[in-house]
C-alpha cells in the first residue's frame, strides 16, 4: 500500500500528459458559436444605406420564407472574398439582407459598388451593437432567419463555394 | 533616414491606407461610481477576437463595441451581473473570465479547498501530538 | 562559413553530451574509474562547443547574414544594433540554442565546482545533466536547426516583431532561462541523489546554491516580464494570470517551496522524500512551461509562433525525463522517507506550513490553467478561467503566508520557545494596525482585500526589518529577512497601486487640460515623430502639480516599418511615490484625441520588491558570516547557530 503511494506523482503526470497529448494539434483559436440559435432575433432597426431600404426586426418576422442575414463591413477583407458566393446564393433564389457594422454610408456604397450588391435590404449599424445582439464574434457571419424571426443557423466566417449548398439546405429546413 | 520616412508617411495618399472600422470613443460615464462598476465588469468580460484579453484593455473593434454596450447598460441602471448574464446568453460562459459555479466546474472551485484539506492532513501527520 | 562552423560545434556539443551521459553511467555500473572520470571533461567540452555554436549564431544576426534562414525571418537591417544582438533568442530556434547554452554552462559549472559529495556523485549528476541536454540537442539538430541556410539569400529580412524590440523583453528570456535551466541542475542532483542513495544534509547543502541561484534569476526574469507587460501592453496591468505567465510562475512556486524544504533537510535531515519530489517537479514544471508556450496548446496574448510538431517533440522529452525521474522516485522515495514528526511550534513545522501553502497556490494555478482545456476535452462547455478566479483563490493564501512569514523566522529549530514572540512581534502588530487605520481613516480605502493587503505588508515588513537590525545577524538570516521584506514591498506596491489609483479618460484638443486630483495635464501638441524603424504620432502632455511643472509625458501611437505593426507606447514619468501613465488613443476625426491618464501610486514597489527578493536570496548563500556576538543571544533569537556541516 505504501509503495503505491509513491507512484502517485508518476500517475498524476501520466494523466496530465494524456490530457495535453490529446489536445495537441487541435486549433487553439476558440470558435465562439452564437448561443442565440433557436431564439428570436432581438429588436433592432437600422437605417438603409447604399440605395437600399433599412432593416428591422419587423422585416424579419413578417412571415414569408426564411432569409439570410449577412453581417459584413467595408473594412473586412474576407467579406470581399465571399461577395461572389453571396451573389451565387441570390441567383439561386435566396433572399439576402445585409447589416454593415462599424461602417459609413460612403464606404459601404463603395464596397458594394466594387464587389456587387446581392442584398434586398441593408441596415447600417455604425456602432456594431447588432453583432453583440446576435452573438456574432466577428465578420463576416451569415444567419438563417425564418419567417417568424427565429435564428435557425449560423455560418461563421466567409462563405466559400462549398458552403453555398449547405446554406440553401438550411434555408429549406427553416421553412 | 528619419526625414525620409516621415516624408514617405505624409505622402501616402489616404485611400491606400486600409479602411478602418468607424471609431468609437471611450466616453466614461459621468457618475464615478457607475464608471467604476462598468470598469469592474469590463475587467471580467473576455474580448471575442483577441488572444486572451479582457475588453478593458483591448483595441479590437468588437471590444470597443462591448465597452459601449456595458457602459450603456450600467447607466440604464442594470446590475453588472445582469449584463454579464446578457453576454453569456449570447456567447456562452467563455465570454466571462469568472468561471460559472456549476456541477461541471465544481472541481475547479473546490480545488483550493481540496488542496488545503489534503495538505492539511499530510501536515498533521508530521506534527507531534 | 561561420554558420556552418556553428552547426558543426552544435554537433560536437551533442556528442559531448552523449559521452557525458553514457560514460559515467557505464563507469559507475561497472565501477571503472576511467569511464566515470570522463564526465568532467565531457561537461567542459559541451560547455565550450555550445558557446561556440551560440557565438556563431550571434555573429550571423549581428552582421545580418540573411543566408541563414532564421536571420532572414526574424531580423532586418534597420533594426537598432542592440536588437540585432538580442534578436538571437527572440525566436524559437535561437531561444532553444540559448536554453542548451545555459544547460551546458550550468553543467560545466557543476564540473568545475568542488565535488563535496565525492567524484562518484558528481559523475552521476553530470550524466543526468548530459542526458537531459541530449534530448534538447536532438530537438535542435533534428527539428529546429538554427543554422539552416536559405538559397538564394534574400537581401533583406522580414524583421522582428515590434513588441520584442524592447530592452526589457530582450533581457527577459536569458534571465528566465538561467532560472528554468538552472533548475535542471537541481533535477540532476535529485535523480543522482536517489540513484546513489545519498539524500541527506550534505546533499541538501550541495544542492542549495543551485536552487537559490536559479530561483533568484527566475524571480528577476518573471519580474521583468511583468514590468514589460506593464509599460508595453498599454493599460497598466502587470499580471493577468495568462497561461504563459502561469507557465513561468509554476516552476518559481516549486523552487520557492524547495528553498524552504531543503533547509529542513539540511538542519533536521527530514522532509527528504518531499524535497526530492519538489526538486524533480521544479525542472519538470520548467519543461512544462516551455512546452505550453511553444506548442500552441493554450491561447495566450504572449504566445510564440506555435507549431504542434514542436510540441510533440517536447512532449516526448518530457515523457522520458519527467516520467523517468518520477519512476525512479516511486522506487527510491520509500527508502528515503523518514516520516519524522515535528513539534507543533517550531521552525520545521512553520516551513512545512509554508510548503503546504505554496503547493496549494501551485495546484490552483495548474488547475486553473488546464481546466478549460480539460473540460472541453471531456465534451463539456467552453469556459474561461481568468484573473477573477486566480485572484479570489490565491490572494487570501498570500495574505495568510505574509502573516506566517512574520513569525516563522523567529521560531527556533526542534522546539521553539514562544515567550519571546509576542514581545518581538509587538512593533509589527502595532505597525500593521496603524497601517489599516490610516488606510481607512485617511486614505479612504474600504475594500477588505486592500485593507488586508496593507496590514499584511506592514506586518511582514516590520517583522523582517526587526531581524535585519539585530546585532550579529548572519548573511543567511539577513538574506532571508531581505527576501521576505521584498515580498512585503511587493504586496504593498500591488495593494496601494490597485486601491489608490487615479484615472482620467478624456477626449482632448490641443490646448485642453484634464484635472486629475492634484495633477493638471495639458495637451501641448500632437505631432509625428520617427525612430530608426518606426514612425509615430506623439502627444506631449505637460503635467503640473500645484502649479509646478513636474513632468512631460509623451505617449505615442507607433507604426513600425518591418513588419508593419501598430503599437502604443505609454508616456510615463515616475518617482518613488508612483508613476504617471498616459496612453494616446484614436483621434475621432474632429481634432480631438482620446487621452487616458493614470496615477499609479507606489507601483514601482511591485518590482522593487522582487529585486529585494532576488538579492536577499543570493545574499543568504553567504551563509554563516557575521559579526561576533554572544552565543546565548543567538539561541534566543532563533537564528541558526553555526554547526559542523
Amino acid at each position: 500500500m505504501k509503495k503505491l503511494f509513491w507512484l502517485l506523482p508518476l500517475l498524476f503526470f501520466a494523466g496530465l500528459l494524456a490530457l495535453m497529448g490529446g489536445n495537441l494539434g487541435k486549433p487553439t483559436e476558440a470558435v465562439i458559436v452564437s448561443h442565440m440559435i433557436g431564439k428570436p432575433v432581438p429588436a433592432f432597426a437600422f437605417e438603409g444605406t447604399a440605395g437600399a431600404e433599412g432593416l428591422s426586426r419587423a422585416d424579419l418576422s413578417a412571415g414569408g420564407p426564411p432569409v439570410l442575414v449577412n453581417v459584413f463591413a467595408s473594412w473586412c477583407l474576407p467579406c470581399a472574398v465571399e461577395a461572389k458566393q453571396l451573389q451565387a446564393l441570390a441567383d439561386k433564389g435566396a433572399t439576402l439582407h445585409g447589416i454593415a457594422v462599424r461602417d459609413t454610408a460612403d464606404n459601404v456604397a463603395r464596397f458594394l459598388g466594387k464587389h456587387g450588391n446581392p442584398f434586398s435590404r441593408i441596415g447600417l449599424d455604425t456602432q456594431g451593437r447588432m453583432m453583440l445582439a446576435l452573438g456574432a464574434s466577428g465578420v463576416p457571419e451569415t444567419y438563417v432567419i425564418d419567417g417568424k424571426g427565429i435564428i435557425r443557423f449560423q455560418h461563421l466566417g466567409e462563405i466559400r463555394a462549398e458552403h453555398v449548398p449547405i446554406l440553401l439546405a438550411q434555408l429549406e429546413k427553416a421553412k | 533616414m528619419k526625414a525620409l520616412l516621415l516624408a514617405l508617411l505624409l505622402l501616402l495618399p489616404a485611400p491606400m491606407l486600409a479602411a478602418d472600422p468607424v471609431a468609437i470613443a471611450d466616453v466614461p460615464l459621468e457618475d464615478p461610481a457607475a464608471e467604476a462598476r462598468a470598469k469592474a465588469l469590463m475587467l471580467e468580460l473576455r474580448c471575442l477576437t483577441c488572444q486572451n484579453q479582457a475588453i478593458i484593455d483591448s483595441n479590437a473593434p468588437q471590444a470597443q463595441t462591448m465597452r459601449v454596450e456595458v457602459r450603456e447598460r450600467i447607466s440604464a441602471g442594470e446590475d453588472p451581473e445582469e449584463i454579464r448574464a446578457w453576454f453569456v446568453e449570447r456567447y456562452g460562459d467563455w465570454v466571462s473570465f469568472v468561471p460559472p459555479a456549476r456541477t461541471d466546474t465544481a472541481l475547479l472551485w473546490a480545488a483550493p479547498f481540496l488542496f488545503l484539506v489534503l495538505g492539511g492532513l499530510l501536515l498533521m501527520r508530521r506534527i507531534k501530538r | 562559413m561561420i554558420p556552418e562552423l556553428g552547426h558543426f560545434a552544435l554537433w560536437l556539443a551533442a556528442a559531448a553530451a552523449l559521452l557525458q551521459s553514457i560514460a559515467p553511467t557505464v563507469g559507475l555500473w561497472r565501477n571503472q574509474d576511467a569511464l566515470f572520470g570522463l564526465a568532467v571533461p565531457a561537461a567542459l567540452a559541451q560547455g565550450v562547443f555550445t558557446l561556440l555554436s551560440f557565438a556563431a549564431l550571434t555573429w550571423a544576426f549581428v552582421v545580418s547574414d540573411f543566408s541563414v534562414a532564421l536571420v532572414a525571418t526574424n531580423s532586418h537591417t534597420m533594426k537598432p544594433d542592440m536588437y540585432l544582438f538580442t534578436g538571437v533568442w527572440a525566436n524559437h530556434e535561437g531561444s532553444l540554442l540559448l536554453w542548451v547554452l545555459v544547460m551546458a554552462l550550468a553543467g560545466a559549472g557543476v564540473a568545475l565546482a568542488p565535488a563535496t559529495l565525492g567524484p562518484r556523485f558528481r559523475a552521476r549528476v553530470l550524466s543526468v545533466q548530459g542526458l537531459v541536454a541530449l534530448g534538447f540537442f536532438a530537438f535542435l539538430l533534428f527539428s529546429s536547426n538554427p543554422f539552416d541556410r536559405l538559397s538564394p539569400a534574400p537581401t533583406e529580412g522580414q524583421g522582428l516583431n515590434p513588441l520584442l524590440q524592447d530592452l526589457g523583453l530582450a533581457v527577459h528570456p536569458p534571465l528566465l532561462y538561467i532560472g528554468y535551466v538552472g533548475l535542471s541542475v537541481t533535477f540532476a542532483f535529485a535523480v543522482a541523489g536517489m540513484l546513489e542513495n545519498v539524500v541527506g544534509p550534505a546533499w541538501a547543502k550541495a544542492t542549495r546554491p543551485w536552487v537559490v541561484g536559479a530561483w533568484a534569476m527566475l524571480t528577476l526574469g518573471i519580474s521583468l516580464g511583468s514590468y514589460w507587460a506593464y509599460y508595453e501592453l498599454g493599460w497598466g496591468g502587470w499580471w493577468f494570470w495568462d497561461p504563459v505567465e502561469n507557465a513561468a510562475l509554476m516552476p518559481w512556486l516549486a523552487a520557492t517551496a524547495l528553498i524552504h524544504s531543503i533547509a529542513v533537510v539540511m538542519k533536521r535531515d527530514a522532509l527528504r522524500a518531499w524535497t526530492l519530489l519538489l526538486a524533480v517537479s521544479a525542472f519538470s514544471l520548467s519543461m512544462l512551461g516551455t512546452f505550453i508556450v511553444r506548442s500552441g496548446l493554450l491561447t495566450s496574448v504572449h504566445a510564440f509562433a506555435v507549431d504542434p510538431e514542436r510540441g510533440l517533440f517536447l512532449m516526448i522529452l518530457m515523457a522520458l525525463y519527467i516520467g523517468g525521474a518520477l519512476t525512479i522516485y516511486a522506487f527510491a522515495a520509500g527508502r528515503v522517507a523518514e516520516g519524522r514528526q515535528f513539534a507543533a511550534v517550531s521552525r520545521e513545522s512553520a516551513l512545512v506550513a509554508n510548503n503546504l501553502l505554496l503547493t496549494v497556490i501551485l495546484g490552483v494555478v495548474l488547475v486553473g490553467t488546464m481546466y478549460p482545456m480539460a473540460l472541453q476535452a471531456a465534451g463539456g462547455a467552453q469556459i474561461s478561467v481568468g484573473p477573477p478566479y486566480f485572484n479570489m483563490t490565491i490572494v487570501p493564501i498570500v495574505i495568510i503566508m505574509a502573516f506566517l512569514m512574520g513569525i516563522a523566522p523567529l521560531l527556533g529549530w526542534r522546539r521553539s520557545a514562544t515567550a519571546h514572540l509576542a514581545a518581538r512581534l509587538l512593533p509589527a502588530a502595532i505597525g500593521a494596525t496603524l497601517a489599516v487605520v490610516v488606510a481607512v481613516a485617511f486614505l479612504g480605502v474600504r475594500g477588505i482585500g486592500a485593507l488586508l493587503g496593507f496590514g499584511a505588508a506592514v506586518w511582514l515588513a516590520a517583522a523582517s526589518m526587526s531581524i535585519l537590525v539585530k546585532k550579529g545577524v548572519t548573511l543567511n538570516s539577513a538574506g532571508m529577512a531581505l527576501a521576505h521584506l521584498g515580498v512585503a514591498v511587493t504586496i504593498l506596491g500591488a495593494t496601494v497601486s490597485g486601491a489608490l489609483q487615479r484615472e482620467a479618460l478624456v477626449a482632448m484638443r490641443v490646448g485642453d487640460a484634464i484635472q486629475m486630483g492634484p495633477w493638471r495635464a495639458e495637451l501641448m501638441d500632437v505631432r509625428p515623430v520617427a525612430g530608426p524603424n518606426w514612425t509615430a504620432v506623439e502627444a506631449r502632455l505637460d503635467v503640473r502639480r500645484n502649479g509646478e511643472s513636474v513632468a512631460v509625458l509623451r505617449p505615442q501611437s507607433r507604426m513600425f516599418v518591418a513588419p508593419a505593426q501598430e503599437t502604443t507606447e505609454a508616456g510615463r514619468a515616475g518617482w518613488w511615490t508612483g508613476e504617471l501613465y498616459s496612453v494616446l488613443g484614436q483621434p475621432d476625426g474632429t481634432g480631438q484625441w482620446q487621452v487616458h491618464l493614470w496615477f499609479k501610486p507606489m507601483v514601482r514597489l511591485i518590482w522593487l520588491g522582487s529585486l529585494l527578493m532576488a538579492f536577499g536570496g543570493m545574499l543568504a548563500l553567504g551563509g554563516r558570516v557575521r559579526a561576533p556576538k554572544p552565543k546565548r543571544e543567538a539561541q534566543m533569537s532563533g537564528s541558526p547557530i553555526p554547526q559542523a556541516a
